[in-house]
């Protein structure tokens, strides 16, 4: 089955198509990551992105149960130079192509990804439209040219509903912008008592929930996209310890009065170098986004830069002076990519902790109780 | 952290000579290292004893020491040139080694020296097994289970409590000796026993085995900061079991998922972290294929092999980046080279797949055991770059050179199905190509992988390529989807065409020339791809490319004048590290004379596959089909083929006939040097003296052919079988026996006999620019003809020869030289035989003394033969005809060997090549010269102690008068049966020692115990003695005791030791 590709500027990539049969529209974006593909498809960060991979191979392990990063993927379509129909790992369970048929993901393979690649670098991310269609060239154009890319992608990746993950510690209010369950198993892992809210929360309805802290999720799309969740943020700041992660760290950006920019073409891998200001240590991180926040914006601001890329020098982290409230641009959960910033979540509930200390505790009791009719007339909501 | 300014005399210390595993990539290492020194602006002092270096070429360091390394000749350069630091890290196990020597020799203490790198008590946690398991388990990383026992029952008591297979490896053995895998108690039991009687301590490591896992490595840098990235990771096709040297490898991995990429990569960050290790590090890993469970097998904290590959791989300097580092640069303030606008804090990201095959011995060593283990074997290896693993691999089995292009070895298909299943269970050299033949005969994937333990996937993918190769059959007409797919399936015309003559014979595009010319009708031609250590996401300058066929095309049209050299590919015996050295001076050359270079060569090991060496680099197959793509695309005025040593001349015929300018020598004047009939008739017409000698077809021939010209013989097959090549032969019954086992011979396949002459042998290396002759030097072998140039010591300024003798010498090389209208260089070697010089081989190229030469005369011998194929004159360049005037120093090549690698190989000198690298010393008079060379090239030298004899009769004459000597300098002698009877008849007292054939106490037992410090063991052929000679050899090689098969080197050893009353003392540096 033939599939093409055919970009903004013109360039037209003929291939074979796998997965799911059809066309779709959507920003083409680059990964570097050299393992981590089932991830990066199910990162709703890519909602309605057409992703390609650089490295040529993927699929060679499969897709297992275990690798997901949210329950479905949401990109508009997934571009390799080669996908393989015979996996090999142990915990392989099928193949990326049925992973793509089963979600109606349209995959092309056998193109010059790499050409892609330097095109997308040189010109900047763009709209494409993928399809294994017969349609003529002047007709994809046309479609390409009247589609509009999506604006609502937060709204829709994000949970519809509250749920929590009981844990035994600190209480995290999670706010779904489209998050990566990698958060999640991160804040779980070290015991949080987690809920998870939709995107659109309001800062009451989170503060009925009586968190000891809230983790700003990532999520896909441009954070200007979502000005309710600003609003929100800056509601809550001060009030609690925040923690902001890849869209959080935008959105908590906008909130404190700094504004955001978008990248040429985004950084979207697993190798990317953080220096951390205050240590003057550099970490590789993994990250994927295609905003950031404008340097001199920050100025005027009670922000500080906390963290930048060692290459091309971005906010990749900040830190409120006044406030127990930091973000960071990448993504410390990995998943994929390097493990070494999962150090940020011991950080995020150290800050909780102190904050306690600084803010003593009520009766457990009367938070216990307040917590629950706070949850009820939430869900009654 | 800005770098460390009280550091400003380093000394870097190299590997030393070529040997298995530890070949060329140190040159590289310790190349790159010397020059990112030097750009801070510190002085760099290096030592390395190998001549055929680029590193230790005067313009890398500011003082270049050829001396051997050990604790005697370094303490004293550190004493004569107090250097601030030391550089251990870059060469290798020996620099490591060394350094750990000088420090707790309390040198580098004393001399206030500081450790650059990585400190002591690092490289001893690494390196010592149980310190090693220690940090292991502190650092809750898995290691096998072991215990130590000194009984049969502890190991049973251990191994069933674990399970089998367990590893026995004896304490205190040389080589693994009476170790090996167990499968069950019986084995166990058996093992056990006797690595407790093998072991002077009676004393076995039992380990539980971890053969079959997975294996993977990574290269891990850190900085004095903390920083910490990985380089590259690697993924071997051969699992746990095969030394990762003797693996063929892929980067980056293929078969881990990120959590498992992830896991082990923070496990070697915490490795790294934990050994305090300030620069390049490698941590192997064994990975469970059915579960997260791993275990660290080892830890390399050092830049190693697996660096160079990596460097290569990803186009990362690792070494360069280990220099900066450990003069107190951090990674997050070096910029990356490649990208020139990011940093050196990052990891490099590959958009391509990277195979690597080992090169083996093999072809020269027929009777070596092949079975791979744990010992490495390989002298070299080749890499190659794709877009899949299926054009890697094709890729690279095609640049190595071993009569094989694709995945196809002749003669597999006549293997029985029982000695393939062997095959495919007990891994040798040739495994990869008896997968393909499984698939070839139908056996299932699962049931190869039940055999091998090798991962599904990489099967999978060799199973495809068996069944494409079906589909280029079967197909009638070649249609261009399908050549398409077979390029990118790294199918070359060559393959194309014989699998399509092998389906429809007869039929066109049969033929690999009408396959190309088909192909490049329908307008398939590659693309070549920039390595660039990010996938493109940043634009990058390295100007290092691969090939592939997809759209687009990166390389950047340049309006320059271009030259494309063509490298020697992967280190193998007798085409060396010499050869690259060649390589990169004519590429230095060639940019210093206002061309752009071009190289193209497929060894990841060298300083010629450094993209900064080059204008260009091609990493690409030496092979016609890749070298004319490359041509093509390139459209240099012309190619320079007298670099690459025979890869390269080889290819000049079929380069020429495709319509490429050869630069340098004709190919009419290449034929003629290398065609025996016409260089015959070239030397008659000179009216030069050559050894007799006339081709047979029959075996009656050869008899009568060798009566006439009178015994002893040389004789060798005119063609190439792999088997043993080239013999002397002293009677018609070792004749016989030599035409019967060694070659077939047939009118098809004549043998040649030349009349052997026992002379001495002399060598020249010449350089020609068509009218001047420039003669740098002369070099004389101190054993005589019968060992193969490359084996023997040679010296210069030669010391024995006569005034007439070099001047016949000189004359006839200015007679040939210009008969061939050399442009470039040449290489002739002569026998001296009763006063006359005769011709017995001349290479109209690069040889493997010009960098020797090039050292010892000061003349820069390539970039003067380059200079001369780009049109200069050696007139205007300074030189005239003849002679250059000698050295008042003497300089000795000695050739070094990695016998104790390869068991069953015999380590008698022959005419056969077996060195795999050479050392060189130098001094004020011949003695110190040869002792330095001696000492440099790992050989123990007692000044007391014993000498065991056994000689050939027709030795034994030469023989006694050098034992005299010996006995004269107090040394005891020890002799078996005939050998001291003729001792005592010279009235010298002599221990008498059983034969093997007279039971123990005997010979070899003698050797074992270590009562002897030198063998002297003369060839005996054609009867039972060699059997005896052979097993006293490989004991005296195992038990790391001198043994000496020429009574030549013997020879030369007394008079050294005569001469030497006093120790050597190192000479003052190069320049100076």
């Amino acid at each position: 089955m033939q599939a093409r590709l055919l970009l903004e500027d013109g360039t037209l990539f003929t291939g074979q198509g796998f997965g799911a049969e059809g066309g779709s529209v959507g920003e083409v974006v680059f990964n570097t990551g050299i393992t981590g593909y089932q991830e990066v498809l199910s990162d709703p960060s890519y909602c309605g992105q057409i992703v390609t991979m650089t490295f040529p191979l993927i699929g060679n392990y499969g897709i297992n149960r275990d690798d997901f990063e949210s329950i479905r993927p949401y990109i508009h379509g997934f571009v390799v130079r080669r996908h393989e129909t015979v996996p090999s790992n142990w915990r392989a369970q099928y193949t990326i192509d049925q992973l793509l048929k089963e979600y109606g993901i349209v995959g092309i393979s056998d193109i010059d990804t790499r050409m892609l690649t330097r095109i997308l670098r040189q010109h900047g991310t763009m709209k494409g439209i993928l399809t294994t269609g017969s349609e003529r060239v002047e007709e994809l154009k046309e479609r390409l040219g009247t589609a509009s890319l999506l604006r609502d992608q937060v709204a829709r990746t994000s949970t519809k509903s509250v749920f929590s993950s009981p844990g035994e510690k600190e209480r995290i209010v999670l706010v779904d912008y489209g998050a990566k369950s990698g958060i999640l198993r991160e804040l779980t892992k070290r015991g949080c008592d987690v809920v998870v809210v939709p995107q659109d929360a309001t800062a009451d309805e989170i503060r009925r929930l009586h968190p000891d802290g809230i983790q700003l999720s990532n999520g896909p799309g441009d954070p200007k996209d979502v000005p309710h969740a600003v609003e929100t943020i800056r509601q809550l700041l001060g009030e609690f310890p925040i923690f902001g992660i890849c869209l959080g760290h935008q959105l908590f950006a906008l909130a404190c009065g700094a504004d955001t920019d978008k990248l040429k073409f985004g950084h979207r891998g697993g190798n990317h170098p953080v220096k951390e200001l205050e240590s003057g240590r550099c970490f590789i991180t993994s990250q994927n986004h295609g905003y950031t926040v404008k340097e001199e914006s920050v100025a005027g601001t009670e922000l500080e830069v906390t963290h930048i890329n060692n290459n091309d020098k971005t906010i990749e982290g900040l830190k409120h002076k006044r406030y127990p409230a930091f973000s960071v641009q990448y993504h410390p959960e990995a998943a994929p990519g390097p493990y070494d910033s999962s150090y940020l979540f011991d950080r995020f509930l150290e800050l909780i902790r102190d904050n306690k200390i600084a803010n003593p505790e009520r009766p457990r009791q009367a938070q216990l109780s307040e917590t629950l009719r706070g949850e009820l007339q939430y869900a009654q909501k | 952290m800005p770098r460390n300014k009280d550091l400003k005399k380093i000394l870097v210390i190299g590997s030393g000579p070529i040997v298995i595993g530890q070949a060329a990539e140190f040159d590289y290492a310790g190349t790159q290292a010397c020059q990112a020194l030097k750009e801070e602006g510190i002085e760099v002092i290096l030592i390395n004893s190998n001549p055929a270096t680029i590193m230790t070429d005067t313009n890398i360091a500011d003082k270049v020491y050829i001396e051997p390394i050990n604790l005697e000749f370094v303490s004293q350069i550190i004493r004569q040139e107090r250097p601030d630091g030391l550089l251990p890290t870059l060469g290798g196990q020996t620099g490591l080694n060394m350094a750990v020597e000088l420090a707790r020799a309390g040198v580098l203490e004393q001399e206030n020296v500081k450790l650059l790198g990585t400190q002591l008590n690092a490289i001893e946690r690494a390196e010592d097994r149980d310190l090693f398991r220690d940090l292991m388990r502190e650092l809750e990383q898995p290691v096998p289970e072991s215990v130590i026992v000194t009984t049969v029952e502890a190991a049973v008591d251990f191994a069933s409590g674990l399970g089998y297979p367990v590893i026995v490896r004896p304490a205190y053995t040389l080589g693994g000796t009476g170790g090996g895998i167990a499968a069950n108690e019986e084995e166990l039991r058996e093992t056990v026993t006797n690595g407790i009687r093998y072991s002077p301590i009676g004393q076995c490591l039992i380990e539980n085995s971890i053969a079959g896992l997975k294996e993977v490595e990574y290269e891990v840098m850190r900085d004095a900061n903390d920083n910490c990235i990985v380089v590259c990771n690697m993924e071997n096709f051969d699992p746990v079991g095969v030394h990762t040297g003797d693996s063929i490898v892929v980067a980056p991995s293929q078969t881990l998922s990120d959590r498992e990429y992830q896991m082990l990569r923070s496990a070697s960050l915490k490795i790294i972290r934990a050994l305090n290790i300030e620069g390049g590090c490698n941590v192997q890993f064994a990975l469970d294929p059915q579960s997260y469970q791993y275990y660290v097998i080892e830890v390399n904290p050092r830049v190693s092999r697996s660096s160079a590959l990596a460097s290569k791989a990803t186009g990362y300097p690792i070494a360069k980046m280990a220099a900066k580092i450990a003069v107190g640069y951090t990674l997050d303030e070096i910029i990356n080279p490649v990208t020139g606008q990011t940093y050196a804090c990052f990891e490099p990201t590959l958009d391509y797949i990277v195979a690597k095959i080992p090169r083996w011995p093999f072809d020269k060593f027929t009777s070596a055991n092949r079975k791979l283990g744990t010992q490495m074997k390989a002298t070299g290896e080749v890499m190659a770059i794709g877009r899949t693993f299926e054009e890697s691999i094709q890729k690279a089995v095609r640049s190595l050179e071993i009569g094989v292009h694709r995945l196809y070895l002749k003669g597999a298909e006549e293997l029985a199905n029982d000695v393939l299943t062997t095959r495919l269970v007990k891994p040798d050299d040739e495994r990869l190509f008896l997968v393909a033949e499984a698939f070839r005969r139908g056996w299932t994937l699962q049931h190869i992988q039940d055999l091998t333990n090798i991962d599904w996937w990489f099967l999978d993918k060799i199973e495809r390529i068996v069944q494409f190769e079906d589909v280029i059959r079967r197909e009638p007409a070649l249609n261009p989807q399908t050549l398409l797919a077979a390029k990118r399936n790294g199918f070359t015309d060559r393959a194309i065409a014989e699998l399509r003559s092998e389906g429809h014979p007869g039929s066109a595009l049969t033929k690999e020339l009408d396959v190309r010319a088909h192909r490049l009708e329908q307008g398939i031609k590659p693309v070549y791809k920039m390595v660039d250590t990010c996938a493109a996401e940043f634009e990058a300058t390295t100007p290092y490319y691969y090939s592939t066929y997809e759209t687009e095309n990166e390389v950047i049209p340049s309006a320059k004048e271009k030259i494309i050299v063509l490298g020697s590919g992967p280190i193998r015996i007798g085409q060396g590290i010499e050869f690259d050295y060649s390589t990169v001076h004519a590429v230095w050359a060639i940019r210093n004379a206002g061309y752009e270079a071009v190289i193209i060569n497929n060894n990841p090991e060298t300083v010629s596959t450094d993209f900064s060496t080059s204008d260009r680099l091609y990493f690409e197959p030496l092979f016609f089909e890749d070298v004319m793509n490359v041509i093509e695309q390139e459209k240099p005025i012309g190619v320079i083929v007298q670099f690459g040593g025979q890869t390269a001349i080889n290819l000049a015929a079929p380069l020429a006939k495709a319509g490429v300018r050869i630069l340098g020598t004709s190919l009419e004047s290449i034929d003629e040097a290398e065609n025996r009939k016409k260089f015959e008739a070239l030397l008659s017409k000179l009216n030069v003296p050559q050894p007799k000698g006339t081709t047979v077809i029959s075996v009656d021939e050869a008899v009568g052919a060798a009566q006439e010209l009178g015994y002893p013989v040389l004789v060798r097959p005119s063609y190439v079988l792999g088997g043993r090549a080239m013999e002397i032969v002293y009677s018609d019954e070792e004749l016989l026996a030599y035409m019967e086992i060694a070659v077939k011979v047939n009118p098809e396949h004549p043998v040649l006999i030349d009349r052997y002459m026992l002379g001495k042998e002399i060598e020249v290396d010449a350089i020609c620019d068509g009218e001047t002759v420039l003669i740098p030097g002369i070099m004389e072998h101190v054993e005589r003809a019968g060992v193969h140039s490359g084996d023997s010591i040679a010296v210069y300024p030669p010391q024995s020869l006569s005034d007439d003798i070099k001047q016949q010498a000189i004359d006839i090389t200015i007679k040939i030289a210009k008969e061939l209208k050399t442009i470039g260089l040449v290489n002739i070697q002569f026998v001296v035989w009763q006063e006359k010089v005769y011709v017995i081989e001349v290479n109209p190229r690069s040889s493997r003394t010009v960098p020797f030469l090039s050292k010892v005369t000061r003349i820069p011998m390539a970039n003067l033969a380059t200079q001369a194929i780009l049109g200069k004159k050696l007139t205007e360049l300074g030189y005239q005809e003849g002679l250059w005037p000698e050295d008042e120093f003497i300089s000795v090549k000695v050739p070094v060997f990695s016998f104790a690698k390869l068991r069953r190989v015999d380590p008698t000198l022959t005419p056969e090549m077996k060195s795999t690298g050479e050392v060189m010393g130098r001094d004020r008079n011949f003695a110190k010269a040869l002792y330095k060379g001696l000492i440099g090239s790992g050989m123990k030298i007692p000044t007391s102690g014993a000498i065991i004899a056994t000689v050939a009769d027709k030795d034994k004459g030469d023989a006694i008068e050098i034992l005299k000597g010996f006995y004269n300098l107090g040394y005891k002698l020890i002799a078996t049966g005939g050998t001291a009877d003729a001792i005592e008849a010279a009235g010298l007292k002599v221990r008498r020692v059983n034969k093997l054939s007279d039971g123990s106490p005997n010979i070899v037992d003698l050797i074992r115990t270590g009562q002897a410090q030198f063998v002297v063991n003369t060839l005996t052929k054609g009867k039972a003695p060699e059997r005896d000679g052979f097993r006293i050899r490989r004991e005296a090689v195992e038990n790391g005791i001198v043994c000496l098969t020429s009574l030549d080197t013997v020879s030369a050893l007394l008079n050294m030791l005569q001469a030497l009353r006093f120790s050597s003392e190192p000479m003052p540096a190069f320049q100076e």
